[in-house]
Order: structure tokens, then C-alpha cells, then sequence
């Protein structure tokens, strides 16, 4: 009798290591001769955003972040995506651009496997819903300004935006908290990996 | 009805119904949460949120509550009910232990409670259905540990010379739902970045339906419609069809979720086999349960539990077959990243599992409080409401799907999908607000059986419908 109820636990765990090794592991070893980047490496080379988003905010960019460097661009990326995380953002916002639909015309180059394969895609962020665009080519499409306007107030820069606008990451004056800053720099250097076509 | 007699007498003993009601209870009090969560992220698409401006309550967060409260709350739970009655009654043996028992009890509605002001709080976790905080996460783990001991106990106690169906697939889950919970809320999170994170973040938002949820869900259906019914199953063979054939194929279909995404392609393809194979399996299942029903018609009408199981099941057919259409490339073209995607998951989720949880309530609620029903019109009621409601939000989300994924593959501006999306999110939430009002018919019906006059030990005819 023992034997025959366990049958079914092992069985369910055979059956589990199965599909884990045909829909996981595969994936994984079909990938695996492609070094994963760390956010260090990734860093190393601010976008011309961020310099920009230094500009932009002086007083806020040095009481935030400093200098513009690897260090406080790591810090930046690092902030805005988990920012990025806590608000769902990925739940109305995709990161992939599929090779069918016309998607390549709307939002850019398809995406490829090797894009992702870096810390900042711990866990990744492809999503699966779009009541927004996709972001993953995002960088460099809207000035610094149009996305700090469009955190703060969706419908003041795209008027038929159902997006929230995230107020708690400004002062009273409207002017960008840490917060803020740190999304527009990750929000920028999404995809700023890829050579824009004219 | 000597029957009745026989399998009525040895429960009050077997069962712990304390523990039962208290389980019923939190299931219902997280769907509350659920739903109103819910309802207030549809708003955000008028851009009417209740909520506006308030960090703590960000369409975002409360999106997470909403779909995390619906699985580890309000069917969770409620499946732990059902297999606290089912198993005991299948292998006339108690549980390990009844403190064990009280500490999950306690232990998961602190882990829900946590899940909740940790989202909000913005801890949320980037796995799909397991935004559960990292923190969280190893706790769940552990109450799940502790529930599979306390539940696989009992059957591996029972002396019966041959292991029913629904234990099969109990004993199947248990084995399965901790694997799936670590796969996925670990490996992305720390190990496996990317697109190969991606494979297995889809493996977890599949297995988790269909190895935690349909798992354990068709179990009970195997111990309830036969109970209900006074008749056993149709067909055993048809019964090991159907097991085998979910514990084959179920587990290799994740990819599914992200096709034409930068996986490779062969697991992509394997993926939409896998999905198209297990239909067939699918309808097995169907087959038997409606053969099952076959003679005994009447009880649609006349139990309100048979009708919640059999509208889930029609639900569960449709569902499935919509699978075997929407994972082919030539449909993801259009639909992923749609609203069908929305309806797809609001079906299943809502539509089978909780209209089969419902029925777990009409027939187990007034056992646990040792009453019978105190308005069983509300309760018909609830069930109109409730099945419109959905029905309603079903086939709105389906058609907006359409409309905004045609839009955007011929290059519409992106306010004009919006704009032509408008119409369905409006009739979303009127959906949604048609499913409340069932809800809460139906909650206050709970309340009032609980606190009714009649007290009772006769629960053969509980679902009966007059």
C-alpha cells in the first residue's frame, strides 16, 4: 500500500523533471556559451542620457547621484529597476519585440536571446500584457524632460494615456526625487545597447 | 437512506471541522480582497482609480494583490478545506495532527497577510503569480512542506487495498508544488537571468495552474460529484487516461507563455505540441464526468453544488479548447499582449476553480457551522450574478483582445487602440461589478447560516435548490 501511494509522488516529481529539463534546462545549456554581463561591466559606459539627465536636474543629479560615472549610473540602474519592479510596471509594459506584427516598425530591431543575458535581467522583465508600449527600445525615443513630465503626469505629455502618475517620487515643487531620476535613467538605457536606424 | 447514515456517522470524528470552517472562511475573506482589488485596478483604465496619488495603493501593487490573494488566498485555502474533508472520508484516517493542522492554519494567513502590506509596500517579486515578496517566499515554502506532511500522512496510513483517483492527484500535487514554487520564484530571481529566465518564469506560471491548482481541483471533483450524485465515476479507465495523460503532458508546455520571444524556437515549438496534445486528454476527463452525470440530469437543476461543478467544467472545456487555438504561432501573432490573454486567465482561474470552490462551499459551509443554508435563494442568486458576471467579462475581454491586437499588427496609432479600447474596459468593469454584487450576496448569506437558529446534523440535501 505504501509503495503504491508513493508511486504517484515519484511519479509527480519524474513527470515535473521532465518537462523542468525540456522547458527549462534546455534553454538554459542553448544558452549558456553567452557570458552573463554584470551590472559593473554594463556600467562602465554611461548613456548619453544619463549625461543628459545630469544636466538637465544639476542639483537633484548631485544631491541624488554625484557625479556621472560607472558608480552612480550602477546605483541609477540598480534603483530603477527595482522601482520599476515595485510598481508593476512589467505588468503593463512589455521588453521584447517579436518578429511578427509589424512590432520591428513600431518599436524597433526584434529582439534577440543575447540582449537579455545580463544582471539587470535578474529576474527578467519581458512581461506579458501591453495596455502600454513596449519599452525595450525605449532609449533616446522621448527627451529626459517628456519622461520625467510623463512620471509625474501621464496625460500632460500624452493626453490619451491611461497611465498613473507616480506623484510620490517628486517633492512638493515637482521636482525629482532619487526615485524619479532613477527610473528615467533605467527607462533610457533600455535598449540604448541597440544603433537607432534613422 | 441507510447510506446516508454510514457515510454521515464516522465524519464528525474524522474530520476536523473547526479547522475546515476557519479555512472556508479565510478563502472568503481573501476573495473579498481580491475582487475589490480587482475592481479598483479596472478603474485605473477609465482613469477614475479610487485610490489616485496614494503610493501605498498604486494601480500596480494592488494589480499584484488582486491576482496573488485569488491563488494563495482565496483558492488556496479553499482547497485546503475541501482536502481536509476529502481525505480523511477516503481513507477513514485523521489527519497527522490537528495542532499541525491550527499552525498552517495560522502560519498561511500570516503569509497572505505579509504578501499584502509586502506588495503594497513595494517588495513585489518580478515572477508572474509569484510577485509573493522574496522574503515571503521561503516561509510559503515552508508552510507548503508542512501541509503535504500533515494531508499525505493519512493516505500513506490508509489500509484501503487501492488508492482512489482524487488521492492519486493529491499525492501527484504534493509532490509537485513545491517543486514548481522554488523553480520559480528562485531560479529567475538569482540564477537564471534573461531570455532562459524567461523559459522558466513560463514553466511557473503554467505549472502553477496546472500543477498546484487543476491537480488538486479535479481531485476533489472526483470525491464531490460522486458523493453528491450517489453514483461512482463513469469510468476508471478513463479516470487513468486522464491522470497520466495531465502528469505527462502538463509539465512541459511553460514556453507557451512567451512565443516568439528570443527562446529558442525548438522549446517553443515543443511547448504548443505539448498544449494541443493535452487537449485530448482534456476531454477524457470531460467525458467521463458528463457520463457520470448522464441519468442524473436533474441535479444541474436541482443542487446547486452539481451546477457550480458541471458550469466549471464547461468553463474548463472551453478554456482548454481555447488553448488548443491560441497557443499556435498564427494566433499569438494577434492576441498576446492583449486582453484575450486577460479574459483567457479570468476563466480559468475564476470560472472553473472558484465556481467549483463555491460548489465546495454549498456542500461543506453548512457542515462547519452545523447549519443549513438560511436563504437559499440568495444563493441562486449568487450564482446568476456570478455566472453572468463573468461570462460577460469573458467574451468582452476576447473581443477587445481582437480589436486591440488587429490594431496594433496594422499600425494603428497607439491612442486609437486605447480609444477602441475603451468601450470593453467599461463593460470590464461593469463585468466586475455584476460578480461583486453576487459576492456579496453571498458572503452575507455565509454570515447569516453561521448565525442561524436552525442547528442540524441531517446535510444530505444541503445543495438541494427548491
Amino acid at each position: 500500500m505504501e509503495r503504491f501511494g508513493a508511486s504517484f509522488l515519484i511519479a509527480g516529481v519524474l513527470t515535473f523533471l521532465l518537462g523542468f529539463f525540456l522547458q527549462g534546462i534546455m534553454p538554459v545549456m542553448t544558452l549558456s556559451d553567452v557570458p552573463i554581463e554584470t551590472l559593473e561591466s554594463i556600467a562602465q559606459n554611461p548613456t548619453p542620457d544619463f549625461h543628459q539627465l545630469a544636466a538637465d536636474y544639476p542639483v537633484e543629479f548631485e544631491r541624488d547621484f554625484g557625479q556621472v560615472g560607472p558608480e552612480s549610473f550602477a546605483a541609477a540602474l540598480d534603483l530603477g529597476r527595482d522601482l520599476y519592479i515595485a510598481e508593476a510596471c512589467w505588468h503593463c509594459h512589455s521588453q521584447f519585440v517579436r518578429p511578427v506584427s509589424n512590432e520591428d516598425v513600431r518599436f524597433g530591431p526584434v529582439s534577440t536571446a543575447e540582449e537579455y543575458q545580463n544582471e539587470m535581467n535578474l529576474p527578467h522583465l519581458f512581461g506579458t500584457r501591453r495596455v502600454g508600449p513596449d519599452l525595450i527600445r525605449e532609449a533616446g525615443k522621448h527627451s529626459n524632460d517628456w519622461q520625467m513630465a510623463h512620471l509625474y503626469d501621464p496625460r500632460s505629455v500624452a493626453p490619451y494615456s491611461i497611465m498613473p502618475g507616480y506623484v510620490w517620487y517628486f517633492d512638493d515643487d515637482k521636482r525629482p526625487l532619487r526615485e524619479a531620476l532613477a527610473l528615467v535613467a533605467y527607462v533610457q538605457w533600455l535598449g540604448s545597447w541597440e544603433t537607432k536606424s534613422e | 437512506m441507510n447510506e446516508t447514515a454510514a457515510t454521515t456517522a464516522p465524519v464528525g470524528r474524522l474530520v476536523n471541522m473547526d479547522l475546515l470552517r476557519w479555512h472556508l472562511g479565510a478563502s472568503a475573506v481573501f476573495l473579498a480582497i481580491s475582487l475589490i482589488g480587482g475592481l479598483a485596478y479596472s478603474f485605473q483604465f477609465h482613469n477614475l482609480y479610487p485610490f489616485e496619488g496614494v503610493e501605498l495603493l498604486s494601480p500596480g501593487r494592488v494589480r499584484m494583490v488582486h491576482t496573488n490573494m485569488a491563488a494563495y488566498g482565496f483558492i488556496a485555502n479553499a482547497f485546503i478545506a475541501g482536502m481536509l474533508f476529502a481525505i480523511p472520508r477516503l481513507t477513514r484516517q485523521p489527519i497527522l495532527s490537528d495542532n499541525l493542522g491550527w499552525f498552517i492554519f495560522w502560519a498561511w494567513q500570516l503569509f497572505m497577510t505579509l504578501t499584502i502590506l509586502g506588495i503594497l509596500g513595494g517588495y513585489g517579486q518580478a515572477i508572474e503569480w509569484g510577485e509573493t515578496p522574496i522574503f515571503v517566499d521561503p516561509l510559503i515554502l515552508v508552510g507548503l512542506v508542512l501541509l503535504v506532511v500533515n494531508l499525505s500522512v493519512p493516505i500513506f496510513k490508509s489500509a484501503e487495498t487501492g488508492l482512489y483517483v482524487s488521492l492519486w492527484y493529491f499525492l501527484a500535487a504534493f509532490g509537485w508544488t513545491g517543486l514548481v514554487y522554488f523553480m520559480g520564484n528562485y531560479l529567475p530571481q538569482f540564477w537564471v537571468p534573461g531570455t532562459a529566465g524567461a523559459a522558466i518564469t513560463g514553466l511557473f506560471i503554467h505549472d502553477l495552474v496546472g500543477l498546484f491548482v487543476t491537480p488538486i481541483g479535479w481531485g476533489l471533483m472526483y470525491f464531490f460529484v460522486p458523493m453528491i450524485l450517489r453514483k461512482p465515476i463513469w469510468s476508471h479507465a478513463l479516470s487513468l487516461i486522464g491522470f497520466w495523460g495531465i502528469a505527462f503532458f502538463y509539465p512541459m508546455q511553460g514556453v507557451h507563455h512567451f512565443l516568439f520571444s528570443p527562446i529558442p524556437m525548438y522549446a517553443q515549438y515543443g511547448a504548443v505540441v505539448a498544449t494541443i496534445a493535452i487537449e485530448a486528454v482534456v476531454l477524457t476527463v470531460l467525458v467521463n464526468f458528463f457520463a457520470t452525470l448522464h441519468g442524473r440530469g436533474d441535479a444541474i437543476r436541482g443542487n446547486l453544488a452539481i451546477r457550480w461543478f458541471y458550469t466549471g467544467m464547461v468553463m474548463y472545456g472551453l478554456t482548454c479548447l481555447q488553448c488548443a487555438f491560441q497557443v499556435t504561432l498564427t494566433f499569438q501573432k494577434i492576441i498576446h499582449f492583449t486582453d484575450w490573454v486577460v479574459g483567457h486567465a479570468h476563466m480559468v482561474m475564476f470560472g472553473v476553480f472558484g465556481f467549483w470552490i463555491f460548489g465546495f462551499f454549498i456542500e461543506l459551509w453548512p457542515r462547519a457551522v452545523g447549519r443549513t443554508w438560511a436563504h437559499p435563494r440568495l444563493l441562486t442568486a449568487h450564482y446568476w450574478l456570478t455566472f453572468s458576471g463573468l461570462a460577460l467579462m469573458v467574451v468582452d475581454l476576447t473581443a477587445g483582445g481582437l480589436v486591440q491586437g488587429y490594431l496594433w499588427a496594422n499600425l494603428a496609432p497607439w491612442a486609437e487602440a486605447l480609444e477602441a479600447s475603451a468601450p470593453f474596459w467599461w463593460t470590464r468593469s461593469l463585468a466586475g461589478l455584476i460578480i461583486i454584487s453576487g459576492q456579496v450576496l453571498f458572503l452575507y448569506e455565509l454570515w447569516a447560516t453561521a448565525r442561524g437558529p436552525v442547528e442540524t446534523s441531517d446535510f444530505a440535501a444541503v445543495g438541494e435548490v427548491a
